[in-house]
């Protein structure tokens, strides 16, 4: 370590090889520092609960063909009805949304009725006093809905209910003293107030895009039985039921009334399918950064391996000499891996500044937040590393070459 | 003299195989990867109707309440019924269209053929002409089946080969959210990428299957999916959706030269300024008139994450390219012996630079080769992905060319260095030493 006055006066005479080196390690750092930090975020979005009790959930997607909006509300209390009677079924709702759907309702929530400007944003979902069971929501505050509380309303004309059940964090952002439990709330556009009986620990909205990242679980569950002729049948089965389920209940559904269509890719599918599905771009652009991270490193270290051995061959002769002068092999190995480590640390010092800079570019330019000091730190210990263990070899090589070597004329 | 470099540099290549391998293997990866991803990345931002594209624009007006203005904001993506029968009704273009996107139930005659919803368009006669949509049978509808509401269909070659076995079958009947509609016309393949003319049903879908005229979809009330934008009192209410203060159907005018294009503007502050006058509109006139490929400009079509991984691979190559100019840097400098004796013996600097050259030509030609086995590999994975545009990466002659031209441009531009540094060295020098 305390020879490096010798070792910068051999770079001099590399300066293309050691600059080189040094930039590459750099521009890894700079792009296995952002690529770790962007597959982090995905993991930590696909990693997001949804306030469902996500095992044994079936989601049948419920299209009427050739019936009135209105005139769906008889057929679909039929079909939950007829559900909850079939063997493997713990319960069953229609619901017009859920966590992670792609599609649903969302809209503005005021605190006062004469308010311009609404306090928060939410979703709405829309069911019976069956919901919260269903969905395995828990309940923290308050009560859940009673079945004389639960109306029928035309999907194009929702009224205002007299009792709504609300999200912890919905709670929060209107308001955020923790009284909402018995609160009055207005939602949407209207003049009618409605009464906050009950706080559900979470519930995620059905987007998982990031314009509804700010408000990803406020949702305001409303005791209506949407007549919609594109509903959603949610059905929790008892445990280990959810295959049967899937097969018998599109079967008794048909054989209840054909005036109907499950989407062929996937109008049956279990919650599992669904957050696989979502997901599935986000785990692909977390795979890709990883296998990318994974070949640049690779290839940084092969290209370090490689020019380490053409300074250890051409300077054969030099260790010899040194060996010769009595040098012993840790001092002709230390040299080696303190010249890596020199040009190691010129590296990543740009590197850092490189990921930094190039993260400042990507905020800009994409949805992205600031990339956190401690993945560079870790990027950089990484390389410096790797930088160590790829010159060992070489190192070791140098360090076999015997004194005699001194003499010979090649 | 170039076979003799050409197998200078397959010898000097097959001596050190590893080192070789390495450095195709380096650009390999990286030609490789930045072509899918460049691939991915023309597909997706390519012009949707080439050569007619210049004249299509899309023109805004800002009909909302003062409440919530700010000045030098977008105007609303989509316009009202009222401003959009307006404009229509104006026929101050060249041509134009009003339309919306839905999702209809079609009940086949068959009774086979279990009923089934197909993603259509509502929209006005002369959508078909200023698209230049292709028929294959048949035609569109005109200006008075719009006026009449007229019970018409026009659709996909799919859906004519699965409702009718791909036979000509304007004249039958199609039962549409249970009324009979007259198929008057099938159309050829067409799909315009991106999406353009409706950005909210799937930026990269395929056109619809259905298309009915809008007065009709509305008289028939078929539902209408896609964005329904509303303010004040609007409640979008699907019943009344022609008097709502909402926006939800997308306007595109057709105007053939510059002259027309500014008087088409013009025209759009006259209106706003008249719908001003008469209270409708609240706000100061805010008008746009973006031509298509600009729309999708302002609108960002082409997906964050396929920009970034572009960005991702490029520099991904140039650690590959850093990484062989280090190699080769260190292979030429190595045979500093070699070259020594052949400069001794008369070859002059400029043809150890070509030989030198030559040699890493080789390797960026084995590189491209290998990079483009991976592209086309890696173009296949992303057809594997769920996205709607996953279908639409193919690799092109023109990008199969470029992967060409960058793999040993790129290679050829990394063996510049190593190659005037490795004829720099001096005969006697080198000779001396040995």
């Amino acid at each position: 370590m305390l020879h490096i006055k010798p070792i910068l006066v051999a770079l001099k005479r590399h300066k293309a090889g050691t600059i080189l080196i040094a930039m590459q390690i750099a521009l890894t750092l700079a792009i296995v520092c952002n690529a770790l930090f962007i597959i982090d975020q995905r993991l930590d979005r696909i990693a997001r609960p949804t306030g469902l009790d996500e095992s044994n959930l079936v989601i049948i997607r419920n299209r009427w063909v050739g019936v009135t909006d209105e005139a769906t509300g008889p057929l679909i209390h039929g079909d939950v009805q007829a559900l909850r009677q079939l063997p493997g079924v713990q319960d069953a709702i229609s619901i017009n949304s859920y966590p992670l759907a792609g599609g649903g309702w969302s809209t503005g929530v005021r605190v006062n009725v004469d308010d311009k400007k609404s306090k928060a944003h939410t979703t709405l979902y829309f069911s019976d006093e069956h919901m919260l069971p269903t969905m395995g929501a828990r309940l923290i505050a308050g009560r859940n809905f009673t079945p004389d509380e639960v109306t029928d309303a035309k999907a194009n004309a929702v009224d205002t209910p007299a009792v709504i059940i609300i999200t912890k964090a919905l709670a929060h952002d209107l308001f955020p003293d923790g009284s909402a439990l018995g609160k009055s709330v207005y939602v949407s556009d209207t003049k009618k107030p409605s009464t906050i009986v009950g706080i559900v620990e979470r519930m995620q909205v059905p987007w998982n895009s990031s314009w509804a990242d700010a408000w990803a679980e406020n949702a305001v569950f409303q005791p209506y039985v949407l007549m919609y002729s594109g509903n959603v049948l949610l059905i929790r089965t008892k445990p280990g039921q959810q295959d049967a389920v899937m097969k018998s209940a599109p079967e008794m559904l048909f054989k209840l009334n054909r005036m109907r269509v499950f989407p062929k890719e996937n109008g049956v599918r279990t919650f599992a399918n669904q957050r696989e599905s979502i997901y599935k771009r986000d785990r692909g652009m977390a795979i890709l950064m990883g296998v990318v991270c994974l070949v640049l490193l690779g290839i940084t270290a092969a290209g370090i391996v490689g020019l380490t051995s053409f300074w250890v061959g051409q300077r054969r002769k030099q260790i010899g000499v040194r060996r010769a002068l009595g040098a012993t092999k840790r001092d002709i190995l230390s040299y080696f891996l303190t010249e890596n480590l020199l040009i190691g640390t010129v590296g990543v010092l740009i590197g850092a500044l490189m990921a930094i800079g190039m993260n400042l570019w990507l905020v800009t330019q994409f949805e992205m937040a600031r990339l956190s000091l401690a993945y560079v730190a870790i990027g950089v210990v990484a390389l410096l590393l790797l930088g160590q263990g790829a010159v060992l070899a070489p190192a070791m090589r140098a360090s076999r070459v015997q004194p005699v070597e001194a003499t010979r004329s090649v | 003299m170039l076979s003799y470099y050409l197998d200078l540099a397959l010898r000097s290549l097959r001596r050190n195989k590893m080192l070789t391998a390495l450095m195709v293997l380096a650009i390999a990866l990286g030609i490789g990867a930045s072509m899918t991803t460049l691939t991915v990345l023309h597909v997706l931002s390519g012009d949707p109707l080439p050569g007619t594209s210049a004249s299509l624009f899309y023109p805004q007006v800002d009909p909302r309440e003062l409440d919530g203005y700010e000045p030098g904001k977008e105007p609303p993506s989509q316009v009202t019924w009222i401003d959009g029968m307006n404009l229509l009704h104006a026929k101050r273009a060249d041509h134009q269209a009003l339309m919306t996107g839905g999702s209809v139930p079609l009940q086949p005659n068959q009774s086979n053929v279990d009923p089934f919803y197909s993603n259509a368009r509502y929209t006005t006669n002369e959508f078909f002409p200023m698209f230049h949509v292709p028929f294959l049978f048949g035609h569109g509808w005109s200006q008075s089946e719009d006026d009449a509401k007229a019970r018409v269909v026009v659709i996909s070659r799919t859906l004519n080969d699965k409702l009718f076995g791909g036979k000509d079958s304007t004249g039958q009947t199609l039962r549409i959210k249970d009324v009979a509609f007259q198929v008057i016309g099938v159309l050829d393949t067409w799909r315009p990428n991106p999406h353009f003319y409706d950005l909210y049903m799937g930026r990269y879908s395929a056109s619809e299957d259905v298309f009915v005229p809008l007065t009709t979809s509305r008289d028939t009330r078929l539902e209408h999916d896609g964005s329904t934008d509303c303010w004040g009192s609007g409640g979008g209410d699907e019943e009344h959706a022609e008097t709502q203060p909402c926006v939800w159907l997308q306007f595109w005018v057709q105007l053939d030269s510059a002259t027309k294009v500014a008087a088409y503007k013009d025209f759009l502050t006259h209106y706003s300024q008249e719908q001003k006058a008469l209270g409708r509109f609240q706000r100061p006139v805010n008008v746009r008139l973006p031509v298509l490929m600009e729309w999708l400009d302002i609108n960002k079509v082409v997906p964050g994450d396929v920009k970034l991984q572009t960005w991702l691979a490029f520099g991904f190559l140039l650690v590959c390219l850093v990484n062989t100019v280090g190699l080769m840097l260190a292979k030429f400098l190595r045979r500093a012996g070699e070259l020594g004796v052949r400069r001794a013996l008369g070859a002059s600097k400029r043809e150890v630079f070509i030989q030198l050259l030559v040699e890493s030509g080789v390797i960026g030609l084995a590189g491209g080769i290998a990079g483009l086995l991976l592209a086309v590999l890696g173009l296949w994975l992303v057809r594997l992905q769920p996205s709607d545009y996953a279908s639409l990466a193919h690799l092109d002659l023109k990008m199969l060319l470029t992967t060409f031209l960058l793999a040993v441009g790129s290679t050829l531009l990394a063996g510049l260095l190593p190659a005037w540094r490795a004829c720099q060295i001096t005969p006697a020098l080198q000779l001396k030493s040995q």
